[in-house]
């Protein structure tokens, strides 16, 4: 066993570090106020390589390792969890061009991507199909060189403002889940409509769209693996994408604890500090394990994604609930020390509360992950 | 980063988990229904080694590191937790002070009859009055001569009555904290030591805990461990390695818990809320025994890791415990029969949250480390 990264990842890290000290934690209250896309934080992320993490070399890339993905959401999801699905969702949007592209598809889609030019988005989700995803209505019907996919997408991160956006849909639509295909569609070519953008509770800054596909035509060779094929692949690619959610909602709740907790050692009452006071400190010490134990489990996946292992469903899932459950609690609790001053907005802990509770329901609610670790355990 | 296990720990859990299901394992319920201590299983266990893992082996033991420690606990404990807890409190505070404080003599004299297992150790800190306050211990150790003569009372002494050395502390100086205590090598047989009483407990019905009475004990300082003063120093660093085994000793029943709940869900059917029971509980396992290795791992490699032993065993037992009795929910009422796999390891988890320093007390070494360090 190792539990330390690599030279080289220490090294990324601390550039991330730095740079979400200095640019990101402070502009995260505004985006949030806002509700604003951060564009110059994308474009940070771009100069500086992050976005290149999810990709190996050969593809314009600097990394493609999990590991690597996690620690980077991790460091950036302390300061900013909207800002952390720029580079969340890039690794999401791309998994299925690196997990089931030919080597052609990953030589002309990846780079654009790896370089920061376009974003990417993911689109499996729709109105009637969520943690049924199997059930998806999205029609794609081949006509020669070329499919044409009409439907609706329901929530997709970054639907808005990809450049390249991987859409799941039927192509035979007698077969069930096992008629379902995927497709890249690149905006300039196969334009969706942007129907309306979502408000929400929480990671206020990460566009979140429901995008209407009205006979968008998508080229052959853009399809992903075989027709038929895609559903299998979507859940490949929800294996790796997990331990990321974990990691966003490990740095969420490490964001606020290291907040909550420099805050009860200054917070004086009763002549002393807050941090002084027994009840305070079990409070931090159980929240301070649930953290450690969290990022354990979420790091243990990310090696699983890492090293293709066969268990990997199981433990990506029981890292995406316990981190995401975990940052639920540990949040609440930061809102709690900070009492009043806990509650507005002044004060960040509140949003990193609003923001932790996305992570306990996308990519899978923690009730299917839940489904998928005991159909694991008692198969 | 690698959170799997290298090859060698695997191999080495292998072995374990072979022996103590096949060998410490049958005898499990009746060693828990008859109060009696696992004599078979101590004397297989330490034929195998399992009393030695981490001496030297230049002093007979088998040289294995921490992780291999929480390991082997851990597959004793998915067993017996009686026997688990027998190995763990000699291994690691019963004879790792030794190994960390002693001088060579004492090493020489009393390592390699530890590893073998011809003589179990026990560790003697707590009394009567003082628990989790150890550092306000009355048992005195009054310099006579060429020696000290010992008095006092300890209390939940595990493996006492079994033990042929005690690691006592008692008060050498007139500081009446921390300072003024010292730690000594007390052999069971020395003149005036005599095993008070034996408990009764809700668990871990193997495992003996009782009084241990010290009157006029007379012991050479060369069985001072380390020097005057030093005991509290010698208390807490046995205490850190002793909370790594505590956490293998949760997981192994929480292991056991999970693995029982899954083969009679499988064996009668389910249904999604004892799914989702089953998911939480095996989930919280890993989490808990990647605490425990981390732990284990920082040990291993000469950092601190005060913080993460504390950590890991309030984690750790708190799974146990909950996982326990959410095992024991979904057995149902033939849970809840004596006899029952699933109430024993109800009795014998809640123990985990207790000795080796509360959970209480592991919050607060834990805030106390988070507050410093800011």
């Amino acid at each position: 066993m190792d539990f330390e990264f690599t030279a080289e990842q220490v090294a990324i890290r601390d550039t991330i570090r730095e740079l979400v000290q200095d640019r990101v934690a402070p502009r995260a209250a505004e985006i949030d106020q806002k509700a604003e896309y951060p564009k110059d934080i994308e474009k940070l992320f771009a100069d500086n390589g992050i976005l290149g993490i999810p990709f190996p070399e050969e593809y314009g890339g600097i990394s493609g390792s999990s590991v690597t993905i996690c620690m980077g959401i991790e460091e950036i999801a302390k300061a900013c969890a909207s800002s952390s699905l720029i580079l969340a969702v890039q690794a999401l949007g791309s998994y299925p061009i690196l997990v089931a592209g030919s080597e052609e598809q990953k030589k002309r889609l990846c780079p654009p991507l790896a370089s920061g030019d376009k974003v990417a988005a993911y689109a499996l989700s729709e109105p009637g199909s969520g943690s049924d995803a199997g059930a998806l209505k999205t029609r794609a019907t081949k006509y020669g060189n070329e499919y044409v996919l009409s439907g609706t997408k329901q929530f997709i991160t970054h639907g808005s403002i990809a450049g390249t956006l991987v859409v799941f849909a039927q192509t035979d639509p007698g077969a069930d889940h096992r008629g379902i295909s995927a497709f890249v569609l690149e905006r300039e070519n196969s334009p969706w409509k942007v129907e309306k953008l979502e408000h929400k509770l929480g990671i206020r800054g990460s566009p979140t769209a429901q995008i209407v596909l009205e006979e968008v035509k998508v080229p052959a060779v853009n399809r992903l693996g075989e027709e038929g094929a895609g559903f299998k692949l979507a859940l490949a690619v929800l294996d790796r994408s997990r331990p990321g959610i974990g990691a966003q909602a490990l740095g969420i709740a490490e964001g606020a604890f290291d907040y909550a907790l420099r805050y009860t050692t200054e917070r004086e009452q009763f002549g002393q500090s807050i941090a002084s006071f027994q009840g305070i400190q079990f409070m931090l010490a159980d929240m301070a394990t649930q953290i450690e134990a969290a990022r354990h489990l979420v790091f243990r996946a990310a090696t699983k994604v890492d090293a293709k292992a066969s268990d990997l469903t199981k433990v990506a899932a029981m890292a995406k609930l316990f981190a995401s459950d975990m940052a639920m609690r540990v949040t609440t609790d930061c809102v709690q020390l900070l009492g009043g001053y806990g509650y507005i907005s002044d004060y960040p802990v509140e949003r990193m509360m609003r923001d932790a509770k996305i992570t306990q329901i996308y990519e899978g609610t923690n009730q299917i992950q839940r489904v998928v670790i005991a159909r694991a355990l008692l198969r | 980063m690698d959170l799997e296990l290298a090859p060698e720990h695997a191999s080495f859990r292998a072995a374990v988990r072979e022996f103590a299901q096949g060998v410490v394992r049958p005898h499990a319920a009746e060693v828990d229904r008859q109060h009696r201590f696992p004599h078979e299983a101590v004397a297989a266990a330490a034929e195998s080694g399992l009393l030695g893992v981490l001496v030297p082996r230049e002093y007979g033991g088998s040289g294995l590191d921490a992780l291999c420690f929480a390991i082997s606990i851990e597959e004793l404990a998915q067993a017996c937790a009686s026997t688990a807890v027998i190995v763990d409190v000699h291994t690691s505070v019963g004879t790792e002070p030794i190994l960390l404080f002693g001088d060579e003599d004492q090493k020489r004299k009393w390592l390699p009859r530890l590893a073998t297992g011809e003589v179990l150790g026990a560790f003697a800190l707590t009394e009567p009055s003082s628990g989790s306050d150890a550092a306000s211990l009355k048992t005195t150790a009054r310099p006579i001569g060429n020696g000290y003569v010992l008095n006092g009372t300890k209390v939940f002494i595990t493996n006492v009555g079994r033990a042929g050395l005690y690691i006592v502390f008692a008060r050498t100086g007139p500081d009446e904290k921390a300072a003024g205590v010292t730690a000594f090598l007390v052999p069971a047989d020395a003149r005036g030591v005599r095993v008070g009483q034996v408990f009764q407990k809700m668990g871990l019905h193997g495992s003996p805990t009782g009084e241990l009475i010290l009157e006029d004990v007379s012991v050479p300082a060369g069985n001072r461990l380390g020097g005057e003063g030093q005991g509290f120093t010698v208390a807490m660093r046995a205490l850190d390695s002793g909370r790594i085994g505590i956490s293998g000793q949760a997981l192994g029943i929480a292991q056991a818990a999970v693995d029982e709940a899954r083969a009679l869900m499988r064996e009668r059917g389910h249904g999604q809320g004892d799914d989702f029971v089953l998911a939480d509980m095996a989930t919280r396992l890993e989490s808990a025994r990647l605490l425990a290795y981390h732990a284990a791992w920082r040990c291993s490699h000469g950092r601190t890791f005060t913080r993460q032993a504390s950590m890991s065993k309030l984690h750790c037992t708190d799974t146990a415990m909950q996982v326990a009795l959410d095992a024991l929910q979904i057995a149902g009422e033939a849970g809840a029969f004596s006899g029952s796999p699933f109430e024993r390891h109800v009795r014998d988890a809640k123990a985990l949250q207790i000795y080796e320093g509360s959970n209480q007390v592991q919050r607060i070494v834990i805030a106390r480390d988070l507050v410093k360090a800011g």
